[in-house]
C-alpha cells in the first residue's frame, strides 16, 4: 500500500513538463522495474487515460492504483502523484509576488513569457500534425480557430466548454451513430 | 464563497479537459479572466512557473491559483476539484464499465472533441504570441521590441538545436534559456538607457 503511494510520489516529483513526460517514467517504473503491469496493459491504460477527461498523470495513477489495491490503492496513488506538485507550487506561490519585485526576476519573466507562448504553439502544432487530414476534422478545427480568434479580437467572453461539447456531439452523430449504421450494412 | 467557487470551477475544468495539461490552458485562462484571478503575477508568468516545476501542469496551475485566491486551503480545494472528475471516471471505467471506451458512441465523442481541443490550444498559443509581441486590442498595438528580440533569439536557438545538433529542446530547457535571454536583453537595455 505504502509502496504504491511512494512510487507515485517519486513519479510526481521527478517528472518535468506534464503528463506526456510521465508516460516514460511510468513505463520504466511500473512495467519494467516493479512489473505491476505488462506492456499490453500499459498501452490499454494509456488509451483510456488519453480518451477520458482530466490530466493524464492522474488518470494513470488512479488506474494503476485501482488495479493493484482497489479503491484505497487508487486514492493513495493519486495522492502520491499530486503531493509533490502541491507542496512545491504552494511554497512558490507564497514568494512569487515578492520575488517579482526584484528587477532581474521581472526581466527573466519577460523572456519566460515568450517561451510559454512558443511552447503552447509547439504543443498545439504537434497535435495538429496528428489530426487526420479529412474534411470534417479539418473544418471543425478551422471553425474553432476562427471562433476563438474572433472572440479575442472583439473581446467577447464565451466558455469553450460549449465548443468541446458541440464537437463531441458532432462526433457522436457522425462517427458513433452513422459509423455504426455503415458497419451494420456491411 | 471563494472555496466553493474554486472547487466548482476546477472540477469543471477537470471534467472538460480532454488530452492532458495543455488542453486545460485555454479553459484556465478563460476562468482566470472571468473572475479576475491572478492580478499581480500574470497568466503567462504562472504558466512559466508551472511548466518548469515538477509534476502535472494541470495540478500545478490549480495549486497556484488556489493558493493565490484562498491560501493553503484554497490550493487544496482547487487541486482536489481538478483531480476528482478524473478519479471518479477512471474508477468507474476500471471497476464497472470495462468496455465503455470501446463503445462507438464514446469513441465518436472522443474523435469529435479532438479537433476542437487542438483548435483551442493553437488559438491560445497564437493569442499569447500576439500579446507577447505587443497586441492589446483590435485598435491598439504597441510593439514590444524587447519581446520581439527575445522571441527571435529563442526561435533561432531552438531551430539551431534542432537542425544542427539534432536535439529537440525540452520545455524546461526552453524556459531556462528564455529566462537567460530576458535577463540579458532587458539588462542590456537598462545599461544603455
Amino acid at each position: 500500500m505504502l509502496e504504491l503511494f511512494w512510487t507515485f510520489f517519486k513519479i510526481g516529483l521527478f517528472t518535468f513538463g506534464g503528463g506526456y513526460a510521465m508516460i516514460a517514467q511510468v513505463k520504466e517504473t511500473i512495467v519494467e522495474k516493479k512489473q505491476w503491469m505488462t506492456e499490453d496493459e500499459l498501452v490499454q491504460m494509456l488509451a483510456i487515460a488519453e480518451s477520458t477527461p482530466g490530466p493524464i498523470a492522474i488518470n494513470m495513477a488512479t488506474y494503476v492504483g485501482y488495479k493493484r489495491k482497489g479503491v484505497l490503492g487508487s486514492a493513495l496513488a493519486t495522492c502520491g502523484v499530486v503531493l509533490p506538485s502541491l507542496v512545491i507550487i504552494y511554497v512558490i506561490s507564497l514568494f512569487l509576488d515578492a520575488f517579482m519585485r526584484f528587477q532581474p526576476v521581472a526581466w527573466a519573466f519577460t523572456g519566460i513569457k515568450c517561451a510559454v507562448a512558443f511552447l503552447i504553439l509547439r504543443a498545439g502544432y504537434g497535435l495538429f500534425k496528428k489530426l487526420p487530414r479529412k474534411v470534417l476534422p479539418m473544418s471543425m478545427f478551422v471553425v474553432v480557430m476562427g471562433i476563438m480568434l474572433a472572440l479575442e479580437l472583439f473581446s467577447v467572453s464565451f466558455s469553450s466548454v460549449f465548443l468541446i461539447l458541440a464537437g463531441g456531439l458532432i462526433g457522436i452523430v457522425v462517427y458513433g451513430i452513422m459509423g455504426a449504421k455503415k458497419g451494420a450494412v456491411k | 464563497m471563494i472555496y466553493l467557487t474554486l472547487f466548482l470551477e476546477f472540477f469543471k475544468m477537470g471534467l472538460f479537459t480532454f488530452g492532458g495539461g495543455y488542453a486545460m490552458i485555454p479553459l484556465i485562462e478563460e476562468t482566470v479572466l472571468k473572475y479576475g484571478w491572478l492580478e499581480t503575477v500574470g497568466f503567462s508568468e504562472m504558466l512559466g512557473v508551472c511548466e518548469s516545476t515538477p509534476g502535472p501542469v494541470a495540478i500545478n496551475m490549480a495549486t497556484y491559483i488556489g493558493s493565490v485566491q484562498g491560501g493553503f486551503l484554497g490550493s487544496i480545494v482547487a487541486t482536489v476539484g481538478v483531480v476528482l472528475p478524473s478519479f471518479i471516471i477512471i474508477l468507474l471505467i476500471a471497476a464497472v464499465l470495462k468496455n465503455f471506451t470501446d463503445h462507438p458512441i464514446f469513441k465518436g465523442f472522443v474523435r469529435g472533441v479532438q479537433p476542437v481541443v487542438i483548435g483551442l490550444i493553437l488559438s491560445t498559443g497564437v493569442i499569447l504570441f500576439a500579446k507577447a509581441l505587443g497586441y492589446v486590442s483590435l485598435t491598439e498595438f504597441n510593439p514590444d521590441w524587447i519581446s520581439v528580440i527575445i522571441l527571435g533569439l529563442l526561435i533561432g536557438i531552438y531551430w539551431l538545436a534542432l537542425k544542427v545538433f539534432k536535439k529537440k529542446l525540452s520545455a524546461i530547457q526552453l524556459i531556462l534559456i528564455s529566462a537567460g535571454l530576458g535577463l540579458g536583453v532587458c539588462g542590456a537595455q537598462a545599461l544603455i538607457v
